[in-house]
């Protein structure tokens, strides 16, 4: 392992919690619904983070907790049940509901299992009910996937039949590439957790292959290796290099000759070498500051730095799974600076006095540094661009060197008009 | 519970973060979880601020909960008061922290500041944002001029006179998060300026605690958002005697009232009002030639209670529309709404629920919508065309250009804003007069692409409907043809009227006669 220098802070944070992942979840599985139990800043919260506005009756929403269901919790449950009755009446086409434990679902211990329990009961062959929580005492942004996909894995009926299962959220298009490149090396059997039908979940066993695709995923991780899967450990597929290692690890795992996977990926990596240098040539040398939001920053730090050369101030992240992230780690060049954990004001005087090129950063934080003089790159883009994969490194570098190349255009010299 | 898959307003402690941040020298301790940061985007996203929002979370986690929160919330505070040393602290928790019940006002208390702390206490599960600014801002008012209440005699909105100067007043309830708030005041203040009247204080968007110290400088008090000033309003004249406005400038009428308001209270001579009415392009836009296509248009309205009374008025007085739907969202606004509702002869809808807003909205068929973001959505699903003119915010509401929507400047807006939705004029003229050319053949309408709904459609998505009508209506093959000839634009309010009238007269098929009937009928 390189010599990476591990900090661990504590502090206000500035960072979305685990509620937030409803956005890309009821996308990938248009046929669940997520149902917050919680208050009416919840509601608020996924409204603003879902971005500006809904297009459609959304597939998620939120029962409101009110005074009078905090006086007796036996009346909550009942309002619950109403809640949900009234929900399935108006969307029958739900098949499964997400009941999705907040904070204050959670101080008051509201029993979202026992729910959950009675009302597969009821709904016994229409709807299937799961619960998690996504709650911000417990979790941050992306761990809200993890708690959803932890929750379905007790659903997911057994089989010992062999296979690739990738676990983790991906864009549809990112998926159908990577099915197909595995089925070029040779595996045929690949199946994705979570599906794009909620109700088409995979079978899993021991001869289920895991392989993340996303690092986030602990929990997850940990009940699919009860189950008695194995879990491939490879770096995550960011960038040509995270990519390659991803590929070749589970060509491994399948017995595949390495030299196959070269060849079938090796005009690959040419093309995406070729597509990523006019990025380089921007982020070359620049230095990179990585705010904790959504557990990604240390790929891509090994990815910003490793082909884009970029320089690493300081590596933040909102949750260490040293386990999960040893390959990551490994590839990590000496003395990077990992931070776990965050204090919002004291990293950001640590930006202000680092003045980095480029800091990597939640949207409360964006524009206020923008206006400090410093580019900022949202980490809320990586949950929702497609950018895993070799075919998408050189559009993951684009996130990047945008803001930069937007920069040099702004401050160019003025164009002299007649 | 309540079942919410949108809302129109956020918990309260976002109020009270909106009157944090729109003032300066303030700072905001925020007993919350780590999530709750989330609102600090409505201020650097949705407003592009270039700062933070002065407000710092104990960021409270699950394994916090077992120890000592409370310590947390000192050593926060502690910490916040050392880094940005505000003059005046607020104090409060969200709806997580409202139940472990830390009372961290009360230990901010505890902990020998010299500066004024304010301990909100905003009720998570019972309120709402608006409300949430209203307490925020009443409680800082309070906090800061209490020691005054006894020693200041009542202010008389004549004082000036006797300190020989220019009267003053304060304008209060602009705030950042306001539907157009910052030009508002720039309009108002202008307006003031111009009949002779200084400001003397604008709060809170862009004051300070000292400047909340000085409002009893001024002679009166400008309500001029009541979600957020009304309290406050309240509380200076039931302690210092100052009187407050009513009326809110937004349309020509009520700022000609609202400028009439001001000066009976100060005692100044009034201005001609024909002489004000010049002041806007509106009133003359209105009654040009061009305008009469605007008669009688059909409009709906929903909004918060201040913007929603204001468009119902200018609709109707200024604009000759006829309103077909009146609403609002802030209950703390609804005895008016249903007031301003009854002289409009409509059924005020009070409700957070956009779904009923939308239903609503369907059976009124308006040819415009004037609601807020969410109902520019179900206007565009509707097919309607429709203008924003209240909260929630969007980026869209904070535009780089001057565009307030009160005074003189903020008719022009408002006329602009309204009346460009709807089919021009002009146009509307010429299409009627040239409404067999080819260019209005379906298909031909490139000039308004998503309203045209082609005629099939509307048939053949009505006829799915008609297997569960009750009606059961039928159009026969002359029925169609005939509507087809009617030009896009009016096609389906054709369509709704002749099947309404069909109903009336219990005709189970509609001709070209039946057509012809109800038009003779509707006319």
């Amino acid at each position: 392992m390189s010599k990476v220098e591990f900090n661990k802070e504590t502090g206000p944070r500035e960072v979305f919690c685990g509620l937030t992942s409803i956005v890309w979840l009821h996308r990938r599985m248009p046929d669940a619904f997520f149902l917050v139990v919680g208050s009416r800043t919840c509601a608020h919260l996924i409204q603003s983070a879902a971005g500006v506005m809904i297009f459609a009756e959304p597939r998620f929403g939120t029962a409101i907790l009110e005074e009078k269901d905090l006086a007796g919790l036996a009346d909550a449950h009942e309002e619950l049940d109403r809640v949900v009755n009234d929900l399935i009446a108006r969307r029958p086409e739900i098949k499964t509901l997400f009941l999705v434990g907040s904070c204050p679902s959670e101080v008051i211990k509201l029993d979202l299992a026992t729910v959950a329990e009675k009302l597969n009961k009821r709904f016994l062959g229409q709807v299937r009910f799961v619960n998690y929580s996504g709650s911000g005492i417990e979790t941050t942004f992306t761990q809200g996937e993890d708690g959803a996909l932890k929750a379905l894995i007790p659903l997911m009926e057994s089989s010992n039949e062999e296979k690739l299962l990738l676990v983790g959220t991906l864009a549809n298009n990112v998926e159908d590439r990577f099915k197909k490149i595995f089925k070029n090396l040779g595996i045929s059997n690949i199946e994705s957790f979570p599906p794009r039908q909620s109700t088409e979940l995979p079978k899993i066993g021991k001869n289920t292959k895991v392989l993340l695709t996303q690092p986030y995923l602990s929990d997850t991780v940990r009940d699919l290796k009860h189950r008695g899967c194995e879990i491939i450990s490879a770096p995550f597929p960011l960038g040509i290099e995270g990519s390659t290692e991803w590929f070749l690890a589970a060509a491994k795992a399948f017995k595949i000759n390495e030299l196959k996977v070269h060849e079938i990926l090796s005009p690959l990596i040419n093309r995406a070498k070729l597509a990523l240098e006019s990025h380089k040539e921007i982020l070359k040398g620049k230095r990179l500051f990585l705010l904790p939001e959504s557990q990604l920053e240390i790929s891509l730090a090994r990815f910003l730095h490793n082909e884009c050369e970029m320089d690493l101030v300081e590596v933040g992240t909102p949750y260490l799974n040293k386990d999960l992230m040893k390959e990551e780690i490994n590839l990590l060049p000496d003395n990077t600076k990992i931070v776990e954990g965050q204090h919002v004001e004291k990293q950001l005087d640590r930006v202000r006095e680092s003045n980095p090129d480029l800091v990597v950063c939640g949207m409360g934080l964006a524009n206020p540094l923008e206006a400090e003089g410093i580019s900022t790159k949202w980490s809320i883009e990586m949950v929702f661009s497609p950018i895993h994969g070799i075919d998408q490194a050189a559009d993951l570098a684009g996130l990047f060197s945008k803001p930069l190349r937007r920069n040099q255009i702004l401050t160019t010299k003025t164009l002299v008009t007649h | 519970m309540e079942l919410t898959l949108w809302t129109y307003e956020g918990p309260p402690h976002v109020g009270a973060m909106r009157i944090a941040s729109s003032m300066k020298d303030i700072h905001y301790v925020l007993h919350a979880p780590q999530g709750d940061t989330y609102a600090d985007l409505l201020f650097t996203m949705i407003e592009r601020r270039g700062q933070r929002p002065p407000v710092t979370y104990t960021t409270f986690q699950a394994r916090d909960l077992g120890g000592d929160t409370a310590e947390l919330v000192k050593k926060n505070i502690k910490e916040a008061v050392e880094r940005f040393k505000p003059k005046t602290l607020l104090v409060g928790e969200s709806c997580t922290a409202e139940l472990i019940q830390d009372q961290p006002g009360a230990l901010a208390k505890g902990m020998g500041f010299d500066m004024p702390i304010v301990n909100l206490e905003l009720p998570a599960y019972s309120k709402k944002e608006n409300w949430g600014a209203s307490e925020t801002f009443y409680q800082l008012t309070r906090t800061l001029l209490k020691e005054k209440v006894s020693s200041s005699e009542k202010i008389s909105p004549l004082r000036w006179k006797e300190l020989g100067r220019r009267p003053k007043v304060n304008i209060l309830g602009p705030s950042l998060l306001g539907f157009r708030c910052r030009d508002d005041v720039i309009e108002i203040q202008r307006i003031l300026s111009e009949q002779g009247i200084d400001t003397n204080v604008v709060a809170p968007l862009g004051a300070s605690p000292d400047d909340i110290e000085r409002l009893i400088d001024a002679e009166i008090n400008i309500c001029l958002y009541p979600e957020i000033a009304e309290a406050s309003c309240e509380w200076l004249k039931r302690n210092f005697g100052m009187e407050y406005t009513n009326t809110i400038p937004i349309g020509i009428k009520n700022t000609i009232e609202f400028i009439n308001e001001v000066h009976k209270k100060l005692d100044l001579p009034l201005t001609n009002k024909e002489e004000l009415e010049n002041k806007s392009k509106l009133p003359w836009y209105s009654k040009s030639v061009d305008s009469n296509y605007l008669t009688g248009k059909r409009v709906f309205i929903f909004g918060d209670g201040t913007h929603a009374i204001a468009a119902a008025k200018i609709a109707k007085e200024e604009l000759g529309f006829e309103v077909v739907g009146l609403g609002t969202y802030s209950r703390e606004m609804a005895r008016q709404v249903r007031a301003t509702a009854k002289d409009l002869n409509v059924e005020a809808l009070i409700t957070n629920n956009y779904l009923e807003v939308e239903d609503a909205m369907k059976k009124a068929a308006p040819e415009l919508v004037l609601g807020t973001q969410m109902e520019r959505h179900s206007a565009k699903r509707l097919g309607i065309p429709c203008s924003v003119i209240s909260t929630p915010m969007h980026v869209q509401d904070v535009p780089a250009r001057y565009s307030p929507q009160m005074g003189w400047e903020g008719a022009n807006v408002i006329f602009d804003d309204w009346v460009h939705p709807l089919m021009m004029g002009l146009e509307e003229h010429l299409i009627d007069m040239f409404k067999h050319d080819f260019e209005f053949v379906d298909g031909h309408q490139s000039h308004l692409g998503h309203t045209a709904t082609n005629t099939n459609n509307i048939l053949n998505s009505d006829e799915k409907k008609e297997k569960n009508s009750k009606e059961g209506i039928i159009w026969t093959e002359s029925g169609r043809a005939e509507l087809t000839k009617v030009p896009f634009f009016v096609r389906g309010k054709v369509k709704t009227n002749t099947e309404k009238y069909a109903i009336l007269r219990g005709i189970p098929e509609i001709s070209d006669e039946t057509l012809y009937d109800a038009k003779a009928y509707f006319n």
